[in-house]
C-alpha cells in the first residue's frame, strides 16, 4: 500500500486536492458574497443579474465548466493567467484555470447558502436596524451579513465538502489530483486497482468527515441564539 | 426573513436616484464584459458565419446533439429509477431493528456519500473493463450509471429517512396501537409519507443526477460534451459548439428544476402527508453533494421560510 502511495504520489495529489480546494473555496466565498448583495439590494437590475448568474452557472454541469475554462478561455480566446517563461507553465496554468472554474461553479452555490442564511434572521432585526436609521449598505454590513454568515454555516459547509470532492473534475484537463492517479493506476497497475480505489476512496472519507463534524459543532457554537 | 422588501425602505427621491446610478453602473459593466467576450469571439473569429452555420443543419443536430442528449437523458433515467428503488431499500435498513443491518446500511450510505462520483465512476470502467466479460461499448454507460447510483441512492436514503423523521410521532404510535408491527407502520404508514413530502427535494435530485451524466466525458461516454468535442473537431468551431452544448444542458435542468418548483408549490396545497414538505431549493444549494438532506428536511429555518 505504501509501495503504491510512492508510486502514484498519492500524497501529492491528495495535496493537490486540498490546495484547489482552498483557493476555490476562498474566490467562491468572494464572488459569492458579492453576487449575494446583488440578489438582496434594493435595485432591481442588480438582483436579476444575480438571479441570472445563479441561475445559469447553477444548471450548467461542472465538467463543461472545467473543460471550457482550457478548451474555450484558454485554448480559443486567449486568456492565460500564467506565464510561460515559467518551467511549470502548463501544470500552473491547468491549475489555475481549475481554480477559476471551480470559483464561478460554486460561488452561485455560496451565494444561495448566504441568502438562506440570511433567511433565518427574524424580521425584526431588518426592521430595527432601519428604524435606528441605517442605510441599506450599513444594516447589511453590521446587522444582516454577520447573522447571515452565522446562520449560514451549515449550508456553506456542505458547499465545501462538495467543492472537496467536486475538485477531481480538474482532473478533466489534466490536473495531477486523485483522479487523475487513479487513471494511470487502472493504466500501468491494473492489479492493484481494487487498492488504488480503497486507498483514493479513504482518503477523501478522511478528508471529508473532520470537514463535516466541525461544521456541525460550529454551527451549533456561532449559531445566534435566539 | 420571507419578504426582502424589509431590508430596505420604500425608497425616497434621493434613494431612487441612487438606485439608478447602480442600475446604470451595473449594466454598463454587464455590457463591458460581454462587449470584450465579444471583441474577443471575433479578434480569434469565432463569429464567422462557417463556425455557426452547422447548427442550422439537421445532419449536426441529428449525428451530434440529439443523440448526445439522449444519452445525458438515458442515463440519468437507468440512474434515477435504480437509485429510487435502492434508497427506499438502505433507508427500510437504516431504519431496521437489527443492529447489523442498520449498521451495514449506515456505512454504505456514508462512505459512498463521501467519495466523489468521478472516482466511482473511473473505478467501475476499468473494473468492469479487466474483470467483466460486459462489451465494451457498454462499459462507459455501465460505469456512469453506477456511480450515479451509488451516491445518488445514498442521498436519496436520507432524504427519505429525514422524511421520515419529520412526521409528527402520533403517526407512527397510531400505526403501533391497532397493532401493527414497526416494520409494518414503517413500509405502509411512515415511508409513504415521507415520499409525498420530499417529493420536490426527489425532483430537484434529479437535476443533480442530469447533471452529473456530464462526468461521463471523462471516461468517453458519448453525453453531450463528448458530441459537443466530437463536432468541434469535425468543424472547427470549439467555442460555438460548447456554447450550443452548454445551453441544452441549461435548458435541461432549468426545465426539470422549475418541475420541482411546481411540485413543491402544489404539495404545499393539498399534499396527503403529516409531514413538513421538502424544499426543493434546500437541496440544490448544496452544489452537488456534501450532507444536504440533513437540513432540507428540516428544522423549518430556512424550509418553511421563501
Amino acid at each position: 500500500m505504501l509501495e503504491l502511495i510512492q508510486e502514484f504520489e498519492l500524497l501529492a495529489a491528495f495535496w493537490m486536492t486540498i490546495r484547489l480546494t482552498l483557493w476555490s473555496a476562498l474566490f467562491s466565498l468572494i464572488i459569492g458574497t458579492f453576487v449575494a448583495i446583488m440578489r438582496l439590494s434594493p435595485v432591481k437590475v442588480l438582483q436579476s443579474i444575480g438571479t441570472s448568474y445563479v441561475n445559469l452557472l447553477r444548471n450548467t454541469p461542472l465538467t463543461l465548466i472545467i473543460v471550457g475554462t482550457s478548451l474555450v478561455l484558454w485554448g480559443q480566446l486567449g486568456l492565460e493567467p500564467a506565464s510561460r517563461d515559467s518551467s511549470t507553465f502548463i501544470v500552473d496554468l491547468n491549475f489555475r484555470l481549475a481554480v477559476l472554474g471551480l470559483s464561478v461553479y460554486h460561488a452561485a452555490f455560496v451565494c444561495e447558502a448566504i441568502r438562506s442564511g440570511v433567511n433565518t434572521i427574524p424580521l425584526g432585526q431588518a426592521e430595527a436596524a432601519r428604524s435606528i436609521g441605517l442605510t441599506f449598505g450599513q444594516s447589511l454590513r453590521h446587522v444582516i451579513l454577520p447573522q447571515g454568515f452565522r446562520g449560514a454555516i451549515t449550508p456553506l459547509g456542505n458547499t465545501l465538502i462538495a467543492l472537496t470532492k467536486n475538485t477531481t473534475v480538474a482532473s478533466a484537463i489534466g490536473v495531477m489530483d486523485p483522479a487523475y492517479q487513479l487513471d494511470n493506476i487502472a493504466e500501468f497497475r491494473p492489479d492493484v486497482l481494487f487498492l488504488g480505489f480503497a486507498v483514493i476512496a479513504l482518503g477523501f472519507v478522511v478528508l471529508t468527515l473532520p470537514v463535516g463534524l466541525i461544521i456541525s459543532a460550529l454551527s451549533s457554537r456561532l449559531a445566534v441564539k435566539r | 426573513m420571507s419578504a426582502q422588501q424589509v431590508l430596505f425602505d420604500a425608497p425616497g427621491p434621493r434613494a431612487r436616484a441612487r438606485h439608478r446610478i447602480l442600475a446604470v453602473i451595473g449594466v454598463l459593466l454587464l455590457l463591458a464584459a460581454l462587449a470584450w467576450v465579444l471583441e474577443r469571439f471575433n479578434a480569434t473569429g469565432q463569429l464567422e458565419a462557417a463556425k455557426w452555420t452547422p447548427f442550422v443543419e439537421w445532419s449536426t443536430w441529428r449525428n451530434y446533439l440529439i443523440p448526445g442528449v439522449i444519452d445525458v437523458l438515458r442515463a440519468a433515467l437507468v440512474a434515477i429509477v435504480i437509485s429510487m428503488v435502492l434508497a427506499l431499500g438502505l433507508a427500510m435498513a437504516r431504519m431496521s431493528d437489527m443492529a447489523p443491518v442498520r449498521w451495514a446500511a449506515s456505512v454504505f450510505v456514508e462512505f459512498f456519500r463521501a467519495v466523489p462520483v468521478l472516482i466511482m465512476m473511473i473505478f467501475t470502467f476499468f473494473f468492469l473493463a479487466y474483470n467483466a466479460g460486459t462489451p465494451d461499448s457498454w462499459n462507459p454507460f455501465l460505469a456512469v450509471v453506477t456511480g450515479l447510483v451509488l451516491y445518488n441512492s445514498s442521498v436519496l436514503c436520507e432524504v427519505i429517512r429525514n422524511g421520515v423523521y419529520s412526521l409528527p410521532a402520533g403517526q407512527r404510535e397510531a400505526g403501533l396501537s391497532i397493532g401493527l408491527s414497526p416494520s409494518q407502520v414503517r413500509r405502509s404508514i411512515q415511508v409513504p409519507q415521507a415520499l409525498t413530502a420530499m417529493l420536490p427535494v426527489i425532483v430537484s435530485q434529479i437535476v443533480v443526477i442530469t447533471k452529473d451524466t456530464a462526468l461521463g466525458y471523462i471516461i468517453l461516454y458519448p453525453e453531450l460534451i463528448t458530441q459537443a468535442r466530437r463536432l468541434a473537431s469535425q468543424e472547427f468551431n470549439v467555442v460555438p459548439a460548447y456554447l450550443v452544448a452548454a445551453v441544452l444542458f441549461i435548458l435541461i435542468n432549468y426545465g426539470l428544476s422549475k418541475v420541482a418548483e411546481r411540485v413543491e408549490a402544489r404539495q404545499r396545497r393539498k399534499a396527503h402527508t403529516a409531514g413538513a414538505i421538502g424544499s426543493a431549493d434546500a437541496i440544490r444549494a448544496e452544489a452537488r453533494g456534501g450532507r444536504a438532506p440533513d437540513d432540507a428536511a428540516g428544522d423549518g429555518d430556512d424550509v418553511e421560510v421563501r
